[in-house]
Order: structure tokens, then C-alpha cells, then sequence
């Protein structure tokens, strides 16, 4: 086995516990932490199925951004949709045999990732251009939006300019998933793909990429509007209530 | 008017997002609240020794105890959303006080000591050493916050600035470095009962007063009770009300509201008082303390209900904390929510046919509403969402025929704040008052011109206070601003009780 191989299957093991680990130490620590006090922004649902309905449009919508810039928004929207049908397309290089819903999806994937391309340089043409958001902008912010536009751009490359062979890159990738490791190939353009791919998992728990799971967490989006009705308090302030 | 050293902005027609101008609010700084004010509150009275570790501390301290403060200082990726809602951005130029930019001076601390991209690569991300300038400035902009959560409702992950102004606020009143208007008021909450520091026997006169004005204006006898036990609804009511204007014209009109629905009423001397500036200072412990104040007199007073006057950060303390602080209500009346808006009570009335209103009283006026920002982004009147929008209105509607809403972009949970709220109501904070009001005043200007408003009403202590102020600023007249309750004063029709008949059978007699 080569080199390469050893050195991208043991990368791929190490970031994926990094980022299992970390997301897992964040999801843990934000759960854990309690929230003392009502404070949904209203008007809020009075209800879980409410509230539910309300997470789910922040998700899937961004309605909240829509709400707030629409520039952003659409930019926004247009990486993480992209995003997520790349995504889809991705997943046939980890099971076998491919579901039908994702032999579907294989077109759309690549509409996907071009937008998601064309979403990033415009989110990065507003860190450039509109004062305000030049001002909030740190290195990291610019340098977290050219790994994903190179990400995706090298992965375009693979299905317009310079194909990859795709079959070992399955074997690769299954091989992974069942931990019986398969030769890596040897394509420059794949492996610069992967590379960044591995650079974007290790850093997710660390970064502001934890707005993902932060979303759902939110007090002011994940509460139900009832104070009056339930009595809500936390651990820590029942404490007080001894005194 | 006070004479300035400060330019008032000039109103626009249309909104207009400023140019970044850094450092333009930088030298805004409320006064620091003397030693023997902290005391009363647990804090030390001036800047401790080894300031930074302590703060380092506290900071730690709230993220465990807060999952708001934690999840909002990780989430937030810089997307630019929130950059041009707040007023006091847009009424400065100051981005640093961008909903983001005032953020980023905790969160650029809180990656230094907090998190390991900050730990090993601060310039990368970011993150800063928290020195005595960084501790200045949080000193300057976290007073030039009011808490309005306008950035909230814009921002893709609900980040609330105001829970982290709270925070950055608690933080600096653990090492000593507390500010004086809130940090006074609150302590004569303790000492005396309410933010003014009248004592019950001015209470007591003043309340007599009201009674004698109400009669000679309509020969009725409406009655303004203190600390009467065994009174079916404790009143609780911001202390401007006993006083100020127009406040006082709204607790006029409350209590004609109670005469009109025949129930008995009290205000308690004891918890004289509606806003509860614990919230601002961001401590749950001296929020608990003044809100157990009310528990206390419901219980001594044996009311049955609590019913809560025209006031914004006080509704959402009693609205969505009361019952976390001082509850559980189980001894009172379990028919009516605890506590109950008195809008929410008049509004029942009015459903019920038992109010009777003659419009025409207010036909001097042509009103617009303002939506005060606790009311309209952090509570609720009514059983369903958005109630608090129109509860008000539907209210304004049935005492007068004249109402126009401001810029749709401009109310609801889009309000702005009128830019005194948070605990800025202060003269030392003026500049800062008189540019956050822009937006609001340049809203309000604008319905002036098309539709020929006069007057604007609103159920805030806070907003009426700084509106009688900033108003003058901006070539409006300060009694432009009115009460909610002081239209229903106007226009309600009393029905006179048998006293009163039987005082004008003297009358006549005589």
C-alpha cells in the first residue's frame, strides 16, 4: 500500500474523531448549560409543535436572514442549498448498492455544487464590498470561505475538466467506511479535494461552523412563548430559593 | 433645552444606512456608580485587584450558567445581517455599535481565554488580550445598548445582544466597575420601594391628590387606593405614574378603568414600583430580589390578582420572569394569568361591553403607537402571538378616531427603540439618547407630514420619559408623547357611584 494511502486513510480517521469528538464535547456542553430565564423573541410559538415549525423554517428557509438582508440571504442560501444536494450526490461513494433517492439525485448534485460556488464568491464579494461586513470580517472569516470555494471548485474541476477515477475512489472510500483500507488515486486535483475536505472537518468544532448546531440550541428560537403558564427555572437559581 | 455639544442628526425622508465612521460614540460614558451604591448590591465599590483574572472568572462563570451567553459568543459567523438594524448605529455611525460590533468586544475576549483557535492563533480569529482599553470600552458600549433585541429578530441563529450587554454588564459589576443611574435606583428600590424614592406618606398624597383632580374634573368619585388589604387586584405600576407626564394621565386612566369595572384595587407602598432595573445590570440575583418584593405584597395586601400598568422593560420582567423569580402564584386567583397587562384588562372590558367610550374626546388628536420594544420582542398580551400589537391598537381604536400607523418597517417586532431604554435614561447619557431616537423620530416625522399625526402613544415609563426629552431635539414638542390609558381617560364616560349621587343631592340641598 502506498504512502499517499496510509497518509489520507489515517488524515481521514484522524479528523473524522476530531470532529465527532469536538461536535459531540460542543452538543454536550450547550445541552448541559442551562437557560435560566423565558426569552423567546416574539411573537414566538406558544407551543412545542410551534416551536418546531419555527426551527424548521430557520433551517431549511433562513427566515430569519430573509427577514434581514436579502443579498445574504440569497447568497446564503444558495451555498447551503447547494451544499447539502452536493452532499446527496457524495453519499454514493459511501454505500453500495446506491439507494435509488441518490441515484436520482446525481444531476442535481452537480447543479449543487456550482451553486454553491457561485453562493460563496458572492458572501465573499460582501466581506469585500459592503463596509459594515468589511469591518466584522477577521482573517478567519475570509480564510473559511476560500477553503469551501476551493473545495468546491476542485470538485467541479473533477466533473467538467480533469475526470478522476471515480470507481477507486469509491473502493477508497468504502474501504474507509468498513475499515479495510483500498488504494488511494493518485490524482493531484482529488487529493488537493480531500485535503481541504479534511482541513474543513477538523476545524468545524473549533470555528464559528458551530452556528450549526448552535441554531437549534437558541434560546430565543427554541423556546415556547408560556411563561405565565409554566413555571420554568433552572437548577442553579432554585438554589436561591432555599435562602 | 439644555445647551449640546453634540450634532443632532437631521432627519431623512427614507432610511438611509450610514457610512462606518469608527470611534465617533468612543468618549460616551455613563457615570460609575460610587462604593457605597455597589455595596447594596453585592458588588465591590471600586475596580478590584487583579481586575482581569476576576472578570476572566465571571465570564466563565455566566457561560456555565447561561447557555445564551454560550451558544451566541460560538454561532455567530460574521454574516452582516444585523450590522444596520440597531438605532444607536444608526443614528451614530459607531460600528461599534453594530448588534455585531458590540458582540465582538466580548467575543474577541471570550476566544482568547476560551477557545483554542483563540488560545494558539488570537490574530487569526480574532481574539484579544482583555486589557484595561478593551475593559473602557466595553465600559462605554455595552451603556449604548438598551436591550431592544431588534438585532434578534434579524439574526439567522436568534443571537440577542442584550444577553450579552447583560452579561458584559454583570461581569463588570463584579469587579467594581458598576454604573451609577442603575445601580443607585436600584438600591432605593431597597431602601424605600421604588426607583423615584417616594415614601409611602408621598405616595399617600399624591394619590389623594389624583382623587380630589378626578372629581373636580368629572364629579365622580374614582377612587386611588394605598396598601388597602383585601383588595381584589394589587396594581403595580412604574413609579414615574405617581408624577410625571404624561405617566401620571395613564394612572389616571387605570384607575377609571377599575372604577368602571366595579372591582376593588390597591397599590402597595411597599412594591411601588413596576420596572425592575435588575434586568438591565444583567443580575439574576438582584432582578429575584426586587421582583420577590411583589410576592411579598400580594401576600400581605391578600390580593387575588396582579395586574401590572403602562411600563416596557417591566412587562417583560413580570410577563416572562415573574413567575421564574417570585412565583409559584398558586394563592391567587387562577380565572386571570398572573400577572395580567392592565391593557390586557381594559381590552377584556371593552370585549365585554362594560367600558363606555365617547371617541370624540380625543378628536384634538391624530394618533400614531409606538411599540415599545420589551413589549413588542419579549412578551405577549392576550392568548395569542402578536396580541401585544394588537391589544394597544385596538385600544387606541375604540377611545379615538384619528389613528394612523407608523413605516410597517418601523413597528411590531421591527420597532425601534425610542432610545432610552436598557438603563440609559440618564442626562450623562444624552448624545447617545438624542442619536438612538433618529430612526424612531424620523418614522414618526414622516406619518407628522403625510397623514398630519400630533400625538404618539405608548405603554412605556421609559419611552414616554425619554420622548418628553428628545422630542425638543428634533423640533417636536415634548407633550407630542401620551399615554395609552391617558386616551382611555379621556374618552371613557364614568358612571357615577352612589356617593356621588348623594354628594350632588347635598349639593343640590345646599
Amino acid at each position: 500500500m502506498s504512502f499517499l494511502t496510509v497518509l489520507y486513510a489515517s488524515l481521514f480517521y484522524f479528523a473524522a474523531a476530531v470532529l465527532a469528538a469536538g461536535l459531540t464535547y460542543k452538543i454536550v456542553q450547550y445541552a448541559r448549560t442551562p437557560a435560566p430565564l423565558k426569552i423567546p423573541t416574539t411573537p414566538a410559538p406558544t407551543t412545542t409543535s410551534g416551536v418546531a415549525f419555527r426551527l424548521a423554517r430557520e433551517v431549511v428557509l433562513f427566515e430569519s436572514l430573509f427577514k434581514g438582508s436579502k443579498w445574504t440571504w440569497i447568497f446564503g442560501w444558495m451555498f447551503h442549498f447547494g451544499l447539502f444536494l452536493v452532499t446527496l450526490r457524495h453519499l454514493r461513494y459511501f454505500i453500495d448498492p446506491v439507494w435509488l433517492p441518490i441515484q436520482l439525485v446525481q444531476p442535481f448534485g452537480i447543479y449543487g455544487g456550482i451553486a454553491m460556488v457561485v453562493g460563496l464568491v458572492g458572501l465573499l464579494g460582501r466581506r469585500f464590498l459592503v463596509d459594515r461586513v468589511r469591518y466584522i470580517s477577521s482573517p478567519s472569516d475570509h480564510l473559511i470561505l476560500a477553503l469551501l470555494i476551493l473545495i468546491g471548485l476542485s470538485g467541479v474541476m473533477m466533473t467538467f475538466v480533469v475526470h478522476t477515477d471515480i470507481v477507486s475512489l469509491k473502493h477508497f472510500i468504502r474501504g474507509l467506511v468498513t475499515f479495510h483500507v483500498q488504494p488511494l488515486p493518485a490524482d493531484p486535483v482529488l487529493m488537493l479535494h480531500l485535503l481541504l475536505v479534511v482541513g474543513l472537518m477538523i476545524i468545524f468544532p473549533f470555528s464559528k461552523l458551530l452556528h450549526a448546531p448552535g441554531l437549534f440550541f437558541s434560546p430565543t428560537r427554541n423556546q415556547v412563548d408560556n411563561p405565565r403558564e409554566q413555571r420554568h427555572i433552572a437548577d442553579w437559581a432554585r438554589g436561591l430559593e432555599q435562602s | 433645552m439644555a445647551k449640546v455639544d453634540f450634532e443632532v442628526p437631521e432627519l431623512d425622508q427614507y432610511a438611509r444606512i450610514p457610512a462606518v465612521e469608527p470611534g465617533t460614540m468612543s468618549r460616551s460614558k455613563p457615570y460609575v456608580a460610587k462604593a457605597e451604591f455597589q455595596a447594596d448590591l453585592g458588588f465591590p465599590g471600586e475596580l478590584v485587584d487583579d481586575w482581569q483574572n476576576k472578570a476572566i472568572a465571571k465570564m466563565g462563570e455566566l457561560l456555565g450558567k447561561y447557555r445564551s451567553l454560550q451558544v451566541y459568543l460560538d454561532s455567530c459567523v460574521k454574516c452582516g445581517s444585523c450590522t444596520d438594524k440597531c438605532h444607536y448605529y444608526l443614528g451614530t455611525k459607531d460600528p461599534k455599535n453594530m448588534p455585531v460590533g458590540r458582540q465582538d468586544l466580548m467575543r474577541k475576549v471570550y476566544r482568547r481565554y476560551f477557545t483554542l483557535a483563540g488560545r494558539y492563533f488570537p490574530k487569526l480569529v480574532g481574539a484579544e488580550d482583555f486589557t484595561k482599553e478593551v475593559l473602557d470600552d466595553w465600559y462605554s458600549y455595552y451603556h449604548q445598548c438598551s436591550q431592544c433585541r431588534r438585532c434578534s429578530v434579524f439574526c439567522p441563529y436568534g443571537i440577542d445582544t442584550a444577553e450579552i450587554s447583560m452579561a458584559a454588564r454583570e461581569i463588570m459589576d463584579s469587579i467594581g466597575v458598576g454604573q451609577k443611574y442603575c445601580n443607585e435606583i436600584i438600591g432605593k428600590v431597597y431602601k424605600i420601594g421604588n426607583n423615584l424614592g417616594l415614601p409611602g406618606p408621598a405616595l399617600g398624597d399624591t394619590l389623594e391628590g389624583l382623587e380630589e383632580d378626578v372629581y373636580d374634573d368629572t364629579g365622580v368619585k374614582v377612587r386611588y387606593p394605598l396598601d388597602e388589604e383585601g383588595a381584589e387586584i394589587l396594581l403595580i405600576t412604574p413609579s414615574a405614574d405617581f408624577f410625571a407626564e404624561p405617566h401620571v394621565d395613564g394612572l389616571i386612566g387605570y384607575g377609571k378603568v377599575f372604577h368602571e369595572a366595579g372591582v376593588s384595587w390597591t397599590l402597595s407602598s411597599y412594591a411601588s414600583e413596576a420596572a425592575n432595573f435588575g434586568m438591565f445590570i444583567g443580575s439574576y440575583e438582584n432582578m429575584r430580589r426586587v421582583a420577590q418584593r411583589i410576592r411579598k405584597a400580594a401576600i400581605d395586601l391578600k390580593v387575588k390578582r396582579i395586574v401590572f400598568g403602562e411600563c416596557g422593560h417591566a412587562w417583560r420582567v413580570a410577563y416572562s420572569f415573574l413567575n421564574t423569580l417570585a412565583g409559584p402564584w398558586d394563592f391567587l386567583d387562577p380565572r386571570y394569568p398572573v400577572p395580567q397587562h392592565i391593557c390586557e384588562l381594559t381590552y377584556d372590558l371593552m370585549q365585554q361591553g362594560k367600558l363606555k367610550l365617547d371617541k370624540s374626546q380625543n378628536d384634538d388628536k391624530v394618533l400614531t403607537y409606538h411599540d415599545s420594544c420589551n413589549v413588542a420582542r419579549a412578551s405577549r398580551m392576550g392568548d395569542t402571538p402578536g396580541g401585544q400589537f394588537d391589544i394597544p391598537r385596538a385600544i387606541i381604536r375604540a377611545t379615538c378616531n384619528n389613528f394612523y400607523d407608523m413605516d410597517e418597517e418601523t413597528i411590531r417586532e421591527r420597532t425601534f427603540c425610542c432610545g432610552g431604554g436598557g438603563g440609559l435614561l440618564t442626562d450623562d447619557l444624552m448624545e447617545v439618547r438624542v442619536k438612538g431616537a433618529k430612526p424612531r423620530v424620523e418614522a414618526l416625522n414622516n406619518v407628522m407630514q403625510e397623514k398630519g399625526v400630533t400625538h404618539m402613544a405608548a405603554i412605556c415609563a421609559i419611552c414616554k420619559s425619554q420622548f418628553t426629552k428628545v422630542l425638543p431635539f428634533y423640533g417636536m414638542e415634548m407633550d407630542q408623547i401620551v399615554s395609552v390609558h391617558q386616551l382611555v381617560s379621556n374618552a371613557i364616560i364614568l358612571t357615577p357611584g352612589e356617593e356621588d349621587e348623594a354628594a350632588e343631592d347635598a349639593d343640590e340641598a345646599a
